[in-house]
Formats: C-alpha cells, structure tokens, sequence
C-alpha cells in the first residue's frame, strides 16, 4: 500500500480574534502549510476541511479566496475529532491511489461560553440536559472512584499543560498557573473548577499530505483512524440519556487507538509524544487510559510519576494542550498534528521533546467520534 | 395548565414512570423508547416502564444556565442505576452535592421546570433521595 507523509503544515494560532473570520483564519493556515509544501495552485487534487460551526461551504470559502478551485472540497464535521476524520479521508485517498496530493486543514470561530450543539434536541436544552460540562463532571467523578484520581490530580494536569503551553506562542493561555489557583477558581460542575475546563475559542491549521514515493519528506503519516462508539457506557461520547450498567463496552478512543495502532505496526510502549484530548482535566487521564499510555485505572500513578511531563519518559501535552490552546473544534486535531510534525522535525525550542520519532495525537467528542493519528519520523 | 417537556418520555402519574422498552432477543433496556435495540440492532422492541426506583452512581450540580435553559440554577444532574440493569441520565431533585452519596436509594419524581409563554407549567422527570419507608 502506499505510504502518505507529511510535505507543510501551517496553523493559524489559536485565542480569540475579533473581527478576522472563520474565512481569514483558514487562509492564513492554508497558505502556510502550501508554502512549507512549496506548492501552489492546481498540485493537490482535494481538499478536506474540518469544521462544525463554520457553515456552509467553510473550506470552498476559504480556496476561493486564494484562487484554488475546482477539485473537490468537502467540509466535515465529527464534532471535536473533526479534523481528524478530514485527516483519515484524505490518507485514505490516497493510500488507496485516487489522489496523489491533498490538502487537509480546518478552521474555526466557536461561540462564547457553554457550546451550544445542535446535537441537544430541543426538549434536552428546556430540562437543562444539555449541560456539556456536567457530562464531563459526571466523568470525572467516576473517574476519581474508579482510578484514585483527587482534586489535586485533575488541579496538577492543569498546571502541567500550562506550563507547557507557556512555552507555546500559538497557545491562548501563556501564562502558568498554580494548583492553589486551580482550586481556588470556582466550581462549574463538582469536581471540576473553571480552570479545569478548556475554553472554546477560534484557529486554524492546515497540512498538505502527498504520496510518500513522489517526493522525500521527514514525517509519515503511519495511522489516521477514526472510530465512532459502541452502546453501552451512560458517560460516553455519545451522549445517551441511558446505558448499560456495565463497564465492559470498550471506549471509542480505545477503539481508534487500537484500530491505529495494528495499522502503524506500533503500541502504546513505543511513543515518544503525545497530544491527547484534555477538553477538561480528568478527560486528560481519561484519554491515557483509553490510548493504553498506562493500565486502566493507573492515570493518576501516571502524572503522579512525571512521565507526561516535558522531560518525562512520554510528554503528553507538549503544546499545552487544549487547556492551554482552547479548543477550536473544526481545528482542534489538526493543531494537535501541526505540533507533532514540528515536534518529530525538532522545531519546537524550549517545549521540544527531545528525540521524538513517534508521535499520537487523539481527539474524541460529541457523535461519538474519535480520532487516533499516529506520526513518525 | 400542566405540560411535557416531551411526550414519550414519561407518564405523569401518580406514581410516574419512564418509558422504555426491552429486546426480546438480548434482553436489554432502552431509554428512551428505541425504534430498534441499540445493542443488537432487532427492530421493534417492546415497550415497557421502567423501575421507579434506583441507586445513585454518579452526580454533579450545575451551577450556570446552560445553553436554551430557562429554569432555576443550581440543579443537580446524575446518573440512577435501575434493578433492569440500566443507567439512566437525569435531573436530580438534590443541588448540592455532598448532600448526596454513592449508592444511596433514589426515587423518579415529576417537577416543575419554568413557566412556557402560554404560562403552561412545564415539567419534566428526575430522581429524588427516596423517602424512608
């Protein structure tokens, strides 16, 4: 089968900018990730653009303006794995021979506050069951029943991320933090505090992937999976109003992970770094047991130990993660893959992961879907 | 008047109950009520009312409106588990969370939401501490 490797990745950071568009933001990634691509119009024969709040004809907006039209452009949404499933259409184009070169990237400007999804029926909204961070409160709590997680692990991956992300000039949040600060901001949805929480907020990122055989690069793109959930857990993704009351129907980040990992020929034991779904801090711990990054049930001896710390044994989070970036939903998994491109490259100074060759990036959320994209260099 | 925030969902009487139904080929239980078993995909399954009683296995408050809300904040949101072997997400009648713990017996309540424009009261179901018997 055809290998697909990474030829130029561009990002537009991640923040809030008023008065630039969904439109602008895209265009500033695209012509970034062309550049580092050194191609231009009428060299890739698709496009794939992840958005789930831009509207109609986001990515034919956003070509129109640099005057590449005429393939195809398909918009895709999957929620926070938005980016990743664009991802996984694109790699399997062209392992599959239809295309030799396509674009990839995905943009967006979220609205304040709680994210209103149109996922909710009306009727959910009216009984105050469409209370996004409550679904991640409930989580969180059987996660510190099941897992011997405390309010000073879910306060300690928050100042993790935000250490990182201080180091991150495309991060929303610059600044590091304290646990004491973490605690001391108030409670959204017990256990979780406001800092706990990432915000939604506005980016853009964009990659070109090609052919491995047409032109040498440093990356290849050694698994782009996406998976939605199987029933039976009440906390998935998925968002049910019932399930089984039984914890034995396999997460869909495990799902992707495992689907990922028989396609890259790796395991979770040969990762070097990891940018993982952190949309709140215990689905940070969360996500590391599903990727298999520990034993289930051993995320807090994880962090505990200091191995997803920058100098750890496997970093997870070197951009700051979403705590730190915010999260731009259409953008969100692509800025994930920019940071690990520039992280296999060695480009990322002080927050490099010092010889990383095999990178995840993982983003799960609302269908459900998840996305497990596996680089290595 | 009295209404639903939906229809389908729940009965409003005196006891209410969740509706449901049961796959006769896996024997599992949905709610809402399932066109076909979400497990194992056999179409037509029968309707059924839930278990009016249950255990707590997960709760949290919310503590701002959330998006298209017109009701009062805090309000409690958890999770019931059912003898028929199912969690059920739902409002809890109990706002502060350490008044609460896990395992404790709950019991499904009909309560009052907010006033529509038609100043119709709307309701809709949640579990409550049951009442010692």
């Amino acid at each position: 089968m055809t290998g697909v490797t990474v030829a130029g990745v561009g990002l537009h950071p991640f923040g809030r900018f008023d008065g630039v568009s969904t439109t602008d933001m895209g265009v500033v990634a695209v012509r970034a990730a062309l550049r580092e691509a050194g191609i231009g119009k009428g060299d890739f024969q698709a496009a794939f653009c992840g958005t789930a709040y831009g509207g109609v004809a986001t990515g034919h907006k956003v070509l129109s303006r640099l005057g590449m039209t005429g393939m195809p452009i398909v918009d895709v949404e999957a929620g926070c794995a938005s980016g990743g499933a664009a991802l996984m259409l694109a790699a399997a184009a062209i392992r599959a021979g239809q295309y030799d070169t396509v674009l990839v990237f995905g943009t967006e400007k979220m609205p304040k506050g709680i994210i209103r999804s149109s996922f909710f029926e009306p009727w959910q909204e009216e009984a105050g069951l469409a209370s996004t961070p409550a679904f991640f409160g409930l989580r969180a709590q059987r996660l510190c029943m099941t897992s011997g997680v405390t309010k000073d692990h879910l306060a300690r991956v928050v100042v993790k991320n935000r250490r990182h992300g201080a180091a991150n000039p495309d991060a929303m949040y610059q600044k590091e933090t304290t646990v004491e600060a973490v605690l001391g901001s108030r409670v959204v949805c017990e256990p979780l505090h406001l800092f706990m929480l990432c915000s939604p907020n506005e980016g853009a990122a964009a990659l070109v992937l090609r052919r491995a055989d047409l032109a040498p690069s440093d990356v290849t793109l050694a698994a782009a999976v996406l998976r939605s959930h199987i029933p039976g857990s009440v906390l998935s993704e998925s968002t049910p109003l019932a399930g089984l009351a039984a914890d034995d129907a396999p997460a869909p980040t495990t799902l992707a992970a495992t689907a990922a990992y028989e396609e890259a020929g790796l395991g979770p034991e040969d990762l070097h770094v990891v940018e993982c779904q952190d949309t709140d801090a215990a689905r940070e711990l969360g996500s590391c047991e599903e990727l298999g990054l520990c034993e289930p049930g051993g995320s807090a001896a994880l962090l505990d130990s200091g191995a997803t710390t920058l100098g750890g044994r496997l970093p997870v989070n070197p951009s700051g993660g979403l705590l730190s970036k915010g999260e731009p939903l259409g953008a969100s998994a692509l800025g994930q893959v920019v940071e690990l491109v520039r992280q296999l490259r060695g480009e990322c100074g002080p927050r490099q992961v010092d010889g990383a060759r095999v990178a995840l990036s993982h983003t799960v959320g609302r269908g459900a879907n998840a996305g497990v994209v596996i680089l290595t260099r | 008047m009295r209404v639903l925030v939906r229809g389908g969902l729940f009965t409003d009487g005196d006891p209410p109950a969740l509706l449901g139904t049961h796959c006769g080929a896996c024997g599992s239980v949905h709610f809402p009520r399932a066109d076909a078993c979400t497990y194992c995909a056999t179409e037509n399954p029968e309707p059924v009312e839930l278990s009016r009683q249950g255990t707590l296995w997960a709760w949290t408050a919310v503590t701002a409106p959330p998006p298209g809300y017109r009701g009062e904040v805090p309000f409690g949101i958890g999770v019931v588990e059912l003898p028929e072997g199912v969690r059920v997400i739902s409002r809890l009648t109990e706002s502060d969370p350490a008044a609460l713990t896990e395992g404790q017996p709950m019991e499904l309540r009909i309560v009052a939401l907010h006033q529509d424009d038609d100043g119709n009261d709307v309701v809709t179901y949640a579990f409550a501490p049951a009442r010692p018997t």
